[in-house]
């Protein structure tokens, strides 16, 4: 037996390997397609003026429990139209309510959801989103579907999706229900399964807004957007810094998603006899999902460099691994790990990591159940473990960092604050802006280093308890440190304040968890991403195949 | 109503802007939603207290021991609940402590609270008159109305580790003891022969 461990989190946790990060089986937009194929879907109303303006509500059921999306589409002048997060409206704007709605509940949320961050929305309410077309698709597939005929594809392909959601809140945010009402539901054990229902609805709803409109305009001569084109069609969204504190600030969250497919990696790499089946379903997933990958258009130079890179690094491991293949050796799996490790960039190293899941439901769906976290039974600090303890601690799980020297000002470069006007998340450069005493406690590393030149400047023999009463100034720090101590991969192993920062590689790991795919960078602090193109529609959930991502677009 | 999170969060980042390092920050974030989720008055006294000392040097034990005074000063809840939180086992072990003079005192409770919980004992918390037991960080217990209350400063804070007792007689014990057992089915000597799989006797 070779030996097989779980891969180091010095080499995996950093920003370049978590920025190349790919979808796969244990992404939440695909396990919410999996835990929720057997409900019921059902549109309960839609009352949409001709141009498509109106109330809408989709309710998805089983057994007692019912979950429903209740859309507001509303008329919004271009000028208006803006993904920033600064806008204030949009042309259509959601929410996933808890069971189905009354009337009084929807006059309630007509009167807020459309104004997002200043409405307020209670605890009946689950998530909350907005959205706004892409306008050339969208007027395109209207026009097209009113005259009789289908959208052009290549139109429809170029962008892949009708609305482009600018932000999915949950959990607590503008009033709604917090995560502890409803955590002990089964079906929504996984992470932001919420708010992937949420997307996977408001998909539903740009077909239906579509249709009705075509229909409206040109009632005898009007079609219905084909399947396989609205198959073809996801949901677009537009994503800037605020996902990226939420990874620092969520570690044990962050161990959770990271060691799944880690542990999912060992697990396929243990395997001695790989059945010919799983092989197949392997080669399978990677012949279709490669020809996918000339539908990632981006004008972004460091994303084309990406799929560059990647292209080439796939053409590298089927022209000399696959074809040599010999299928009958032992430890299969691990022996093609070991020689994309050494022959692949992180890139190719990841997409195909993310493909070894494929075959393997018995491993990957056990581990989609530990991918959320009690963080708060890890949140007080042992004051009774001795100061030689942490420093030992911090020795053993932050090597990387305590090699970088803090005292250059190029590793101290940017700093993260929140802005007064929008409440959000920026990153801005320490030497050129001011605001830099008002930084956001996310520069794990220079703090550990800062904390690690205390700790040796201390008595080691002293307690955690008492080296705290004089340096509280570093208590984040340190109960970062315990933290990482039960969940190794609970922390980025890199600088996130250097001159070096790509923010997006922080975005993509946590786009990659989702489920998303084409990473459209428009530059290095926000990108547009595409949700559940390629996706089984509602009629055909109860038989799909959980491969649909790879479906030809 | 102001949700869980949103508590937390403006809980977290006033106490920052008020001075507190992000650790401490940390720590009234998640005692403020504690607070008000057992119906405690936690925002008052923590926006009342942040006005108090914005600004303004605060000040921690040194020490954790049975009496602790930092005169002429007043103790701020935030440093001396985090120092008996990280000290949990040596209050444990003091097990009777009075702090002299503590500004905003409620904001101390939850620290008391999760420090019952982290050593699995109740503990009795007196501030001046009046009395509150902390459970385990389940629950607060008081012989006073809780809703509203707001404390300025107290001269004293006791605190009282309690031992794990049953609060009940042996006598009572057994009676319920006596009614359990009546799930239990006699054996039959065929029964002890064959029930437990191991035959009458079990020797080598």
């Amino acid at each position: 037996m070779p030996d097989i461990n779980h891969r180091s989190p010095k080499e995996i946790m950093t920003l370049s390997r978590l920025g190349s990060f790919y979808q796969s089986k244990l992404s939440f937009l695909r396990s919410f397609i999996r835990e929720f194929k057997d409900w019921e879907f059902n549109k309960d109303l839609f009352e949409l003026d001709k141009d498509g303006y109106g109330t809408a509500v989709y309710s998805v059921k089983k057994d007692s429990r019912a979950y429903s999306l209740v859309c507001f589409a509303n008329k919004l002048n271009s000028i208006e139209r803006s993904d920033r997060v600064i806008a204030t409206k949009w042309d259509a704007a959601f929410v996933l309510h808890d069971g189905i709605p009354t009337k009084d509940d929807i006059d309630r949320l007509k009167e807020n959801v459309p104004k997002q961050e200043v409405g307020r929305v209670s605890y009946k309410e689950l998530a909350l989103s907005r959205a706004n077309k892409s306008v050339r698709v969208f007027e395109h597939t209207v026009d097209a579907l009113a005259s009789g005929r289908q959208p052009d594809e290549n139109i429809v392909k170029d962008v892949g999706y009708l609305y482009r959601t600018t932000a999915v809140y949950g959990s607590g945010k503008f009033g709604l229900a917090d995560r502890y009402r409803i955590k002990e539901r089964s079906e929504i054990c996984g992470p932001f399964r919420l708010e992937m229902m949420l997307v996977y609805l408001v998909r539903q709803f740009t077909f239906d807004q579509v249709n009705h409109m075509a229909k409206s305009r040109n009632p005898n001569k009007a079609v219905k957007l084909s399947d396989d084109i609205a198959r073809n069609l996801g949901i677009g969204n537009s994503t800037g810094l605020g996902m990226a504190p939420f990874i620092v600030n969520h570690p044990t969250l962050l161990h959770n998603w990271i060691y799944s497919r880690e542990d999912a990696l060992k697990q396929i790499r243990s395997i001695q006899k790989v059945e010919i089946k799983d092989f197949d379903k392997f080669k399978e997933c990677f012949e279709k999902s490669k020809l996918n990958i000339n539908t990632w258009k981006t004008d972004s130079e460091y994303q084309t460099n990406k799929i560059n890179i990647l292209i080439k690094d796939l053409e590298v491991f089927e022209k000399n691994y696959l074809l040599d293949f010999e299928f009958n050796e032992n430890f299969l799996w691990n022996n093609l790990y070991l020689w994309i490790e050494k022959e692949l960039s992180e890139e190719g190293i990841e997409y195909i990591v993310s493909m070894l899941m494929e075959p393997y439901d018995n491993i990957v769906n056990p581990l989609v159940e530990n991918m959320s976290a009690e963080e708060d039974l890890y949140f007080d600090i042992p004051g009774e473990r001795l100061v030689s303890n942490l420093i030992n601690i911090i020795k053993n799980n932050y090597s990387n960092i305590l090699d970088i020297d803090f005292d250059s000002p190029n590793e101290i470069a940017n700093f993260w604050f929140i802005s007064k006007n929008k409440e959000e998340p920026r990153v801005a450069n320490r030497h050129e802006e001011e605001g830099s005493e008002l930084e956001q406690p996310l520069a794990i590393a220079r703090d550990v280093s800062k904390l690690f030149k205390r700790l040796k400047d201390y008595d080691s023999s002293k307690t955690i308890a008492e080296f705290l009463m004089a340096n509280n100034d570093l208590r984040h720090a340190v109960r970062r440190c315990f933290i990482i101590e039960k969940f190794p991969y609970s922390e980025i192993q890199d600088n996130t304040i250097g001159s070096q920062l790509v923010p997006i590689d922080m975005l993509r790991l946590k786009l990659s968890f989702f489920g998303a795919q084409k990473f459209d960078p428009r530059s290095d602090k926000w990108l547009r991403i595409n949700m559940y193109q390629g996706a089984p529609l509602i009629n055909e959930l109860k038989n799909t195949d959980d491969t649909w991502i790879y479906n030809r677009l | 109503m102001r949700t869980s999170s949103e508590i937390e969060t403006i809980s977290k980042r006033a106490t920052k802007a008020a001075g507190f390092p992000w650790g401490i920050a940390e720590e009234v974030g998640k005692n403020i939603k504690n607070l008000e989720l057992l119906g405690v008055s936690g925002v008052e006294n923590l926006n009342q207290y942040l006005k108090l000392v914005k600004g303004v040097e605060t000040f921690g034990p040194k020490e954790i021991s049975s009496e602790n005074k930092i005169e002429p000063n007043s103790f701020c809840p935030f440093y001396t609940g985090s120092a008996l939180l990280d000290s949990a086992s040596k209050v444990e072990e003091i097990k009777n402590l009075t702090l002299y003079s503590i500004d905003f005192p409620i904001l101390l409770i939850p620290f008391i609270n999760r420090l019952s919980d982290r050593i699995g004992k109740k503990i009795k918390l007196q501030i001046d008159e009046y009395n509150f037991l902390l459970n385990l960080n389940k629950f607060i217990s008081s012989d006073s109305d809780l809703n509203g209350l707001i404390i300025e400063n107290a001269k004293i804070v006791k605190i009282e580790v309690q031992e794990n007792i049953d609060s009940f007689q042996n006598k009572v014990w057994d009676q319920l003891y006596e009614l359990s057992s009546e799930t239990f089915v006699e054996e039959t000597d065929r029964l002890k022969e064959n029930a437990a799989g191991a035959g009458l006797a079990d020797n080598d």
